[in-house]
C-alpha cells in the first residue's frame, strides 16, 4: 500500500467491496513557537499525529483502529471525515477522492458518512431536547423543511437504537437520560440520515461495563443487518474482537499491524499488538496475567524515537531498529505488519 | 478476627427530595492481607460506603445505624478528633475516584505527598521528605521527579503519585475508588501491577471498588456484588465469578468480552439502576431481572449462604439461577 503514490494509481486498484480506501494519510499539527526560535528558524515543530496511514474498509465491515492514547486514532478517525484537514494523502470513499472534492459536494457527501463521538455527556447540547438533537442533521442536510416533518425519521431512529416506544424519549433532555441512553442517542443521530459509513470513536469508554454490550451489539447489528460501514476507534482489543472483522493497530501515528480480528487476538505478530492483549484484563480470577506488562508510555510525537518508533520500549529490540523503520508488509491472508523480526 | 468488620451499615442522604438510601444494611468483612472487591454499576452506593468507612461524608450524610470496626475497635462512635488522628491515612487511607484531579496543580507532587505525612505523623520535615522520596521509588517514579508539578506528569505518572500519598503513612487497609477508571489498557495494567506488587511486599488489605469485574478478576480475593445500595452477593473472586448466583452478578459477569476464551456474545443488563430515594419494593432487581415473578415484587430477599464458603446470595430464585441456563439471552 505505501507503494501507491498517485491517485490514479489508488484508484485503478479500486475493488468492488472496498467503501472506504486510505492512502498514505498524513496529519501533522504546528506547534507555535516564541519569538527567538522562529528567528532561528530551521524547521516548524509539529505534532505527528497521523503519519503515513494506509488501508481499506469493505461495505458492512467493521474496522477496529486499536491503540494507546496519543497514538493519533482520534485525529485519523476526524481526519478521514475531513472534520480535520490532512497534510497530504488520499481519502477515498466509494472510489471519489474525499480531499478532491469541492465543499458543497463534501456537504452532500456527509449524509453517508457520520461520527459517534466518545463522550455521551459532552457532544449533547443540554438545552435541546432529544428531539431537536436527533432532527439537527435532518434540517442541516435539507431532508426536512420544517420541523415536524422529521418526527416519523426521528421515531424510526429511536426504534434502531432499540428505544422504545420513541414517544417516551422523544421529549426528554439529555440531563433525563442515563449514559447508555445518551450514547445510543448519540447513535441514533448518526443514524438518522441513514448513512453508509460511520466513525465510532471509543463509543463504549465512558460507559459503565453492564451497559458497554448494549451499544457494541447495536453497532454488530447495524452492519450485519443494515450494510453499515463502521471505523469503531478503540484502545480496548477485548470490545474491539467482539465487534471487528478486521483490526488495525496503531502506534505513534502509524499503523503497525493489521488483519483479521482472530489472527490479530491469536497469532500477532507485532510486540506492541502482543504487549497490547497482555495489558487486556481477563474477567476470570483463574487467569491472573499481569506479569508481563510493558513498561512506560506513548512518546512525544513531536520527536518520535528514530528507526522503530517503539524501540526504546520494545522487548525484541535490537540494533537495526534504531536505525532503520521497518516497512508495512503482508503476510499471507491480509495480515500485514511492520517490524524487522516479526 | 478480621481487620475490618461492616456490619448491618446505613447511610442515607438527606435530600429535598427525601431520602436517598445509598448504603442499606450492609455487611461485610476483610482479613488481613486480602482484598475485597466492590462491583456495581454508577450509582449503586459504592463510592458512598466507602465514604462512610472513612467517615468522610458531606454534611447531608447520615449514619443511621450499623457498625464499623477495625481491630474490634468501633469507629462509628470515636470522636471526629480521635479518628482523624488514629485511623484515618494511618490506619486507613484512600486513593480516590479520578485521581488525576486529586493532585493540587499548584503544588509540587512530593510536597503534597510530604503535606500528608506532617499532618497525620509527629516527624520532622526532612524524615517526611525522605520517606515521600521511598514512596515515590516505590510506586515506580524516580525521586528525581520530586520537585515536579502534576502538570509534569503523565496520567499514569498521577495515579501512582496518589498511590504514594495513600501509603505516606503505613496504612493497614486501602480503599481504592475506580483507582483505573479513565486510564488507558496499558496504563491501567501497569497501575494495577503495582498495586499488586505494593500488596504483597507490604501485606496490605485492600477494598477496591469499580464497576468493572475484570479489574478485581485480576487483583482481589473475595468479591461483594452491589445493587441499588445492597450487596446482593458475595463470595470469593473464583467462585462468583465461575457461579454467580444473582442475576445481576450473572449480568456483570457475561457483559465484558474474554479475550482468553473463545468468542462468545456479550450480554448487557438492560434497564437501569433505581433512584434510591424509592427503590422499588420487594427485590430492588425485580424490574430488571427476567426472573422475577410476584414473590420478588412485595418481599425483599434475605441474604443466604449457598455452599459454604461464605458464598452467599439475596435472591427469591436461587433454585432457578444455580441450575446454570443463561437467563440473559436476548
Amino acid at each position: 500500500m505505501g507503494a501507491v503514490a498517485t491517485s490514479e494509481q489508488a484508484a485503478g486498484a479500486w475493488t468492488g467491496d472496498v467503501v472506504l480506501r486510505v492512502v498514505d494519510l498524513v496529519k501533522h499539527f504546528p506547534i507555535r513557537r516564541g519569538l527567538i526560535q522562529s528567528l532561528r528558524g530551521g524547521p516548524v515543530p509539529a505534532v505527528r499525529a497521523v503519519d503515513g496511514i494506509s488501508f481499506d474498509v469493505r461495505k458492512g465491515e467493521i474496522f477496529g483502529v486499536v491503540g494507546e492514547s496519543g497514538c493519533g486514532k482520534t485525529t485519523m478517525g476526524r481526519t478521514i471525515l475531513r472534520l480535520i484537514e490532512p497534510q497530504s494523502g488520499h481519502i477515498f470513499f466509494e472510489g471519489r477522492d474525499l480531499l478532491a472534492l469541492p465543499s458543497n459536494e463534501m456537504k452532500r457527501l456527509r449524509r453517508k458518512m457520520q461520527i459517534v463521538f466518545q463522550d455521551p455527556y459532552e457532544s449533547m447540547n443540554p438545552r435541546l431536547n432529544v428531539y431537536r438533537i436527533i432532527s439537527e442533521p435532518l434540517r442541516i442536510q435539507g431532508v426536512v423543511k420544517d420541523g415536524h416533518e422529521a418526527v416519523d425519521l426521528v421515531s424510526q431512529a429511536l426504534v434502531d437504537v432499540e428505544m422504545t416506544p420513541p414517544e417516551e424519549y422523544i421529549y426528554r433532555y439529555p440531563h433525563e437520560l442515563s449514559g447508555g441512553q445518551r450514547q445510543r442517542i448519540a447513535v441514533a443521530r448518526a443514524l438518522v440520515l441513514n448513512p453508509d459509513f460511520i466513525v465510532a470513536d471509543e463509543p463504549v469508554s465512558m460507559l459503565d461495563v453492564s451497559i458497554r454490550g448494549e451499544i457494541l451489539n447495536l453497532m454488530l447489528r447495524l452492519a450485519k443487518e443494515k450494510g453499515v460501514t463502521f471505523v469503531y476507534i478503540t484502545h480496548d482489543l477485548a470490545t474491539a474482537r467482539h465487534i471487528c472483522d478486521r483490526i488495525g493497530v496503531m502506534y505513534l501515528g502509524k499503523m503497525v499491524e493489521e488483519g483479521n480480528t482472530e489472527d490479530i487476538v491469536k497469532f500477532p505478530l507485532h510486540p506492541y499488538t502482543r504487549a497490547l492483549l497482555n495489558a487486556v484484563l481477563i474477567p476470570d480470577p483463574s487467569k491472573r496475567g499481569l506479569q508481563s506488562v510493558m513498561a512506560g508510555e506513548v512518546p512525544n510525537p513531536v520527536n518520535p524515537p528514530s528507526g522503530c518508533r517503539l524501540h526504546p520500549r520494545c522487548p525484541v529490540m535490537k540494533g537495526i531498529c534504531r536505525e532503520k523503520e521497518p516497512e508495512i508488509i503482508e503476510r499471507e491472508g491480509g495480515h500485514k505488519v511492520a517490524c524487522h523480526f516479526a | 478476627m478480621a481487620l475490618l468488620e461492616v456490619k448491618d451499615l446505613k447511610m442515607y442522604y438527606r435530600t429535598l427530595r427525601g431520602q436517598v438510601k445509598a448504603v442499606d444494611c450492609v455487611s461485610f468483612e476483610i482479613e488481613k492481607g486480602k482484598a475485597l472487591g466492590i462491583a456495581g454499576e454508577s450509582g449503586c452506593g459504592k463510592s458512598s460506603m466507602a465514604i462512610t468507612v472513612l467517615r468522610l461524608l458531606p454534611s447531608n450524610g447520615h449514619i443511621l445505624g450499623g457498625e464499623v470496626r477495625m481491630d474490634g475497635l468501633d469507629l462509628l462512635s470515636m470522636s471526629e478528633e480521635a479518628f482523624r488522628k488514629a485511623i484515618r491515612w494511618s490506619r486507613i487511607s484512600m486513593i480516590f475516584q479520578g485521581a488525576m484531579n486529586a493532585l493540587n496543580p499548584v503544588h509540587r507532587v512530593g510536597n503534597q505527598i510530604v503535606e500528608a505525612i506532617l499532618t497525620h505523623e509527629d516527624v520532622s520535615r526532612q524524615e517526611a521528605v525522605e520517606r515521600a522520596r521511598r514512596l515515590l521509588d516505590m510506586v515506580g517514579i524516580s525521586p528525581r521527579r520530586f520537585n515536579d508539578y502534576p502538570h509534569e506528569f503523565s496520567g499514569g505518572m498521577k495515579q501512582r503519585a496518589i498511590i504514594a500519598m495513600a501509603l505516606a503513612c503505613n496504612p493497614d487497609l486501602v480503599i481504592a475508588d475506580e483507582p483505573t477508571t479513565a486510564l488507558d489498557v496499558m496504563v491501567q495494567a501497569q497501575v494495577l501491577r503495582a498495586i499488586q506488587d505494593l500488596r504483597e511486599k507490604l501485606a496490605l488489605s485492600m477494598m477496591l471498588i469499580t464497576h468493572d469485574l475484570s479489574v478485581i478478576a485480576q487483583t482481589c480475593d473475595d468479591v461483594a456484588i452491589m445493587y441499588a445500595g445492597k450487596i446482593v452477593e458475595y463470595g470469593t473472586a473464583t467462585e462468583v465469578y465461575k457461579k454467580p448466583l444473582h442475576p445481576y452478578s450473572m449480568g456483570l459477569v457475561s457483559a465484558f468480552p474474554n479475550i482468553a476464551a473463545e468468542k462468545s456474545p456479550v450480554r448487557s443488563v438492560p434497564g437501569f439502576p433505581p433512584n434510591l430515594v424509592s427503590p422499588p419494593e420487594g427485590c430492588r432487581f425485580h424490574p430488571r431481572c427476567p426472573l422475577a415473578d410476584d414473590k420478588c415484587k412485595t418481599e425483599e430477599p434475605a441474604s443466604v449462604e449457598v455452599g459454604g464458603n461464605h458464598h452467599s446470595v439475596a435472591c427469591h430464585k436461587v433454585d432457578v439461577t444455580a441450575g446454570g441456563i443463561d437467563i440473559w439471552v436476548q
